[in-house]
């Protein structure tokens, strides 16, 4: 139960985007279509869950005082094993989101659990978080690609649900990209205030 | 003249914040006064033309001659992280009230990925030195630009009143969203 908990204040409670609203440059960047924004998310969890586990069993290790510089030479050796996989492996996927795969390092989320999760917690636990954290994060991103493709080409999944004539094309634009998170945030804020 | 098409699409046309969302977490963390902002683009063209500088030597004399391009990511980590560091103790010495007020956005310098994304960037697009430096400062002058503009703007939007839902966040990002569109504006220059 408790293990479940963990998952779930990843997933809802503490969602990276919607709540924490780290890790925003991916989540703007990367949306422009649901299947980006959950590839994007997805390859986010490989490395959180690797860093938060590693980080974790290496926390009694590492000096104090050097701790942010080694967490960030070890997720940015796991970024680099994770941009060889999807060059090999998926180079569509890997052509599209560009630049954002070695910016994954740089990436608030994966420094930021960490330092505040993985550096005070078991290695299963930090695997965990890592695990809902990524999980909440692909979430949000898969759900912002959607709105966007939906709105701005017609598309859901690249199947066409209206004719392209009839998309707002600025919500795949950068513009929109914006708009489109300030209204989902500003709806979560307006449920959260009800309930 | 090439160096100036550079310059200048550089700062308007691919604005890095406004058009290639990079430094999205500094433009809405430190956007709510203007001097802040003006601090933090201070620090970050100076920790961006430095960094750009020492990542594109250590690309061009180690890295490529030694075909160790695929540590790329983790080098220019390290080269930037310490480049931070480095402006921070000279800032505490030489700025303390500024120091103070970064506060816990100078470290997060290092995990601001224009720096990194510039770094990289440049040794895609396969720029020399000079050409190089230019999208260097350029980059940072548009980063700058954005983030003013949009202190100012915050600023004074929270004057206005607004319904609950919208406040804070949601405001800052569809404000976001129509200087984002201002600048689509700028499409058509270069």
């Amino acid at each position: 139960m408790n293990k479940l908990k963990i998952v779930l204040n990843g997933l809802i409670k503490e969602n990276p985007t919607f709540v924490l609203m780290l890790g925003m440059c991916p989540t703007l960047g990367t949306t422009t279509s649901a299947i980006n924004g959950l590839g994007m998310g997805l390859a986010t969890t490989f490395v959180l869950i690797c860093s938060n586990t590693v980080i974790s069993a290496l926390k009694n290790l590492i000096p104090d005082s050097v701790r942010i510089p080694s967490y960030i030479v070890l997720i940015a050796s796991f970024v680099t094993v994770l941009e060889m996989c999807m060059k090999a492996y998926t180079p569509a996927l890997y052509e599209s989101l560009g630049l954002f795969i070695p910016l994954i390092v740089v990436n608030c989320i994966v420094l930021g659990r960490a330092e505040s999760f993985a550096a005070k917690n078991g290695v299963f636990d930090s695997s965990l978080d890592g695990l809902g954290i990524g999980l909440g994060f692909t979430m949000a991103l898969g759900l912002l690609g959607a709105i966007r493709e939906f709105l701005g080409a017609g598309t859901m999944l690249g199947m066409r649900v209206f004719p392209e004539d009839y998309g707002m094309l600025v919500f795949v634009l950068a513009p929109g990209a914006f708009i489109a998170l300030g209204l989902i945030i500003a709806f979560i804020n307006s449920r959260k205030s009800k309930a | 003249m090439t160096y100036i098409l550079l310059f200048i699409s550089a700062i308007f046309v691919n604005n890095i914040v406004l058009s290639q969302f990079l430094g999205i977490c500094p433009f809405l963390g430190v956007s709510k006064k203007v001097d802040t902002a003006i601090g933090m683009s201070a620090a970050v063209t100076f920790v961006m033309t430095l960094a750009t500088l020492c990542t594109y030597l250590l690309q061009k004399l180690l890295l490529d001659p030694l075909d160790l391009g695929f540590l790329q990511t983790l080098v220019y980590i390290l080269v930037i992280a310490a480049l931070v560091q480095m402006v921070e103790i000279i800032l505490k010495k030489v700025s303390p009230a500024l120091y103070q007020s970064l506060g816990v956005f100078l470290p997060l310098i290092t995990t601001n990925c224009t720096i990194l994304g510039v770094a990289i960037m440049v040794i895609q697009k396969d720029y020399n030195l000079v050409e190089s430096l230019v999208f260097a400062i350029a980059t940072a002058l548009g980063f700058a630009l954005a983030l003013i503009l949009f202190a100012g703007m915050r600023e004074r939007l929270s004057m206005v009143k607004l319904p609950k839902a919208m406040q804070g966040m949601p405001t800052a990002l569809i404000t976001a969203g129509l200087l984002a569109m201002a600048f689509m504006g700028f499409s058509g220059v270069v």
